[in-house]
């Protein structure tokens, strides 16, 4: 039927204008992909695209049949099938189905976009005209081509096959290739916020993370900030020395000086206790059993390893205020305080806001050094967080050492939920965002 | 009136005295941790009880058993990580360059999609999805290898540093491309023989990002890695510590300090490039 369409409205093209040629009927031609664009007398590009299109379909539709069906059922018999294979090919299959859809959608749009060029009095050029043009529309997708399959299978299918995660019922005592997983719907974000252990849990650990956030990213600011003003007075020498001194503990290795504080803060034979506190106040301090002081550690330590970053941006910062400003506060008879509130101040925040905000996201999901110093520890009575365990690091505890995959999974979700909103928001918020928007 | 002057110079004087001693403060504070753990390093026992930070049999031997053991496998590790590190980083930067240059010189169909894309992707942590990682790596049987844990860091530091590089990218004149358009170059001339020379600053921070990371990150390795082996240095020396905490910590403190030297003084060697990358790369998002 379409290729008898086909025919006749050729030869009508032949004997009338072009005004004849019907984008609206390439378009639907190319329902059969490469039809339209052979309509559109582009007889190499049609076939190209036909061969692609069938090729895919021919090698992928049983992989892709499989895929959706065993998304749906999660596998059927016991011990045979692993609902995790199934999960993540049902995943894969749905992106291959994404890319197929679109790459369709392109192929009608393609078949539409030259007939009404065509229409429009252009001549279809030869065959090396038309690998050129090819050529130049393909060439960025090539180039971005390689970035995005990286994200697509190492960002974009762990977060989706997690996502699909949080709504089934995967645990200990429910894990494949054992036992098959079962869609539950919502069933653990309804228990996490009605099963009281799960509700006090989460609720603990979100109020500490927030906690934690605030006054550990917050002391390193504002330490930086005292330090960077200190050392912008004209009156030091040595400056140089002095500034890489501050940014000496940014320079070593995360995980090297969290390890070092750990050992340096343990009970019974770490330095802080044997060698400062024991001599001069005849005290220990139990830093690593009790929940408060591990906080409290935690804090000054990340203050120790965050500052020295803050303090360089704003070293950078005060170097380019104009002395004029100074000079003419001076005048003025303006006090210290009164200078640092209207003038240093102000230029500091301006310049570098934004970062101060990754900062603050930055040890929302700090895991590094919850991890490492106690492992989220003391354990507390009665729940599967530690003490000191912030959002991440419970999601680690719950996935590697509880195996509550399936919580774990849903408790991932909301904390992006929380990530995206936040960034999303500062990233409208900067500057080439709304540049982009221009376009 | 007349003490005026004097109190005003008196005061001066105190002033500084207060800011060296609020730095000579600060830099105890940020040697001690440091300095300690050079000190741990020394002590030939294994354990942190009876160890010291001025040791009174200084030794080497940690440093020596890390070498010369044949039990040890730091070396092996120091070769893991190196070859991680130099495949990310090239392979990374090339990657990452060629997105960003797409993005920023080529307006196609999807461009705006793919921007939203990758905004959005790079805002997750890795580690929400570990657990799938895990299971994916597991199924095409890249588990326990390098070239699992690469593509994963590739994957991982395309998002962020693209923005890095097509912010910068966007700042030279379209001036320098067009003209040589004009002249006849293709895209690929176009690209690697004007514009890869001119983001060469940019670049090699990114590069210098990617190699340092796999120096750093335990975590990822820990969950990718399984035999001794495969280990990269964070990892195996993180063991060190988790497996026995306190029997081989000294030990734990000199091949620590192995890899904090040389890695601290590139920071500090590179610290303003370094900073304004970091700096750049939240500003322009």
């Amino acid at each position: 039927m379409a290729t008898k369409n086909d025919q006749e409205t050729n030869k009508n093209r032949q004997d009338n204008q072009n005004s004849n040629h019907n984008p609206t009927l390439a378009m639907l031609l190319s329902i059969i992909p490469g039809l339209g664009q052979a309509y559109n007398k582009r007889y190499l590009k049609g076939a190209a695209i036909f061969v692609l299109f069938a090729a895919f379909a021919i090698v992928m539709f049983d992989f892709m049949s499989d895929g959706l069906q065993g998304l749906f059922t999660l596998g059927t018999e016991e011990r045979v099938d692993d609902s995790r294979v199934f999960l993540s090919e049902g995943i894969l299959s749905l992106i291959f189905l994404t890319f197929y859809l679109i790459f369709y959608w392109v192929n009608l749009q393609d078949a539409r976009r030259d007939a009404i060029k065509i229409k429009n009095g252009w001549q279809v050029g030869g065959v090396m005209a038309g690998f050129k043009n090819a050529w130049d529309t393909a060439f960025p997708y090539m180039l971005v081509g390689p970035g995005l399959m990286f994200l697509i299978f190492v960002v974009l299918f762990p977060l989706l096959f997690m996502g699909f995660l949080a709504f089934t019922n995967y645990n200990l005592y429910n894990s494949p290739p054992r036992h098959l997983l079962d869609w539950v719907g919502f069933d653990n974000f309804i228990n996490l916020f009605t099963i009281a252990e799960w509700r006090n849990t989460f609720m603990s650990v979100l109020s500490w993370t927030l906690v934690w956030t605030f006054f550990a990213t917050t002391l390193a600011i504002g330490l930086a900030m005292f330090l960077a003003v200190l050392t912008n007075d004209k009156r030091l020498k040595g400056k140089k020395i002095i500034r890489t001194i501050f940014i000496l503990p940014w320079a070593v290795p995360g995980f090297v000086t969290i390890i070092i504080f750990s050992a340096m803060f343990n009970d019974n034979f770490g330095a802080i206790n044997t060698d400062i506190l024991q001599p001069l106040f005849g005290t220990s301090i139990p830093w690593l059993t009790d929940p408060t002081w591990t906080r409290i550690a935690l804090i000054m330590i990340q203050t120790w390893l965050g500052f020295p970053f803050v303090f360089a941006l704003f070293t950078g910062v005060l170097q380019g205020i104009s002395s004029d400003w100074y000079e003419a506060a001076d005048m003025d008879g303006a006090t210290r305080m009164q200078k640092f509130r209207h003038i240093t101040f102000p230029h500091l925040m301006f310049a570098t806001g934004p970062l101060l905000i990754t900062q603050y996201t930055f040890n929302f999901n700090n895991f590094n050094i919850i991890y490492l110093f106690n492992e989220g520890g003391p354990a507390v009575r009665g729940q599967t967080a530690g003490g000191t365990d912030i959002l991440i690091s419970w999601i680690y505890d719950l996935t590697f050492t509880n195996s509550q995959y399936s919580m774990a999974a849903a408790i991932s979700l909301i904390l992006g939920m929380i990530v995206a909103t936040f960034a999303f928001v500062q990233f409208r918020r900067s500057r080439s965002f709304k540049e982009e928007g221009t376009f | 009136m007349a003490r005026q002057p004097m109190s005003y110079k008196t005061k001066n004087r105190l002033e500084i005295a207060a800011m060296y001693l609020v730095i000579a403060v600060m830099t105890v504070i940020i040697f001690y941790p440091l300095i300690w753990a050079f000190g741990m390093s020394l002590n030939p026992g294994t354990n942190l009880y009876g160890a010291s930070i001025i040791p009174e049999n200084a030794s080497f031997v940690h440093y020596e058993w890390l070498f010369t053991s044949p039990r040890s496998n730091y070396l092996l590790w120091y070769r893991n990580t190196i070859f991680v590190a130099v495949s990310v980083s090239l392979l990374g930067t090339l990657i990452t360059s060629f997105t960003a240059y797409a993005f920023s010189r080529y307006r196609f169909r999807g461009r705006t999609y793919g921007l939203y894309a990758f905004l959005l992707l790079q805002m997750f942590p890795v580690l929400m999805a570990m657990v799938a990682l895990y299971i994916l790596l597991n199924t095409i049987g890249l588990l326990d290898s390098l070239t699992g844990l690469i593509l994963i860091y590739i994957g991982n530091t395309i998002p962020m540093n693209a923005f890095l590089v097509k912010g910068y990218i966007d700042t030279l004149p379209r001036e320098l491309d067009e003209s040589a358009k004009m002249d006849g170059a293709g895209h690929f001339r176009i690209f690697f023989q004007i514009l890869l020379p001119l983001t060469k600053p940019i670049l090699s921070v990114v590069a210098l990002f990617n190699f340092m990371n796999p120096f750093m990150d335990f975590i990822l390795p820990r969950i990718v890695l399984r035999s001794p082996e495969n280990y990269t240095l964070a990892l195996g020396l993180f063991n060190f510590v988790n497996d026995q905490f306190s029997n081989n910590f000294t030990r734990f403190a000199a091949g620590a300090i192995l890899i904090a030297v040389p890695i601290a003084t590139v920071y500090l060697f590179l610290q303003k490039y370094l900073i304004s990358g970091l700096a750049s790369g939240a500003t322009k998002g």
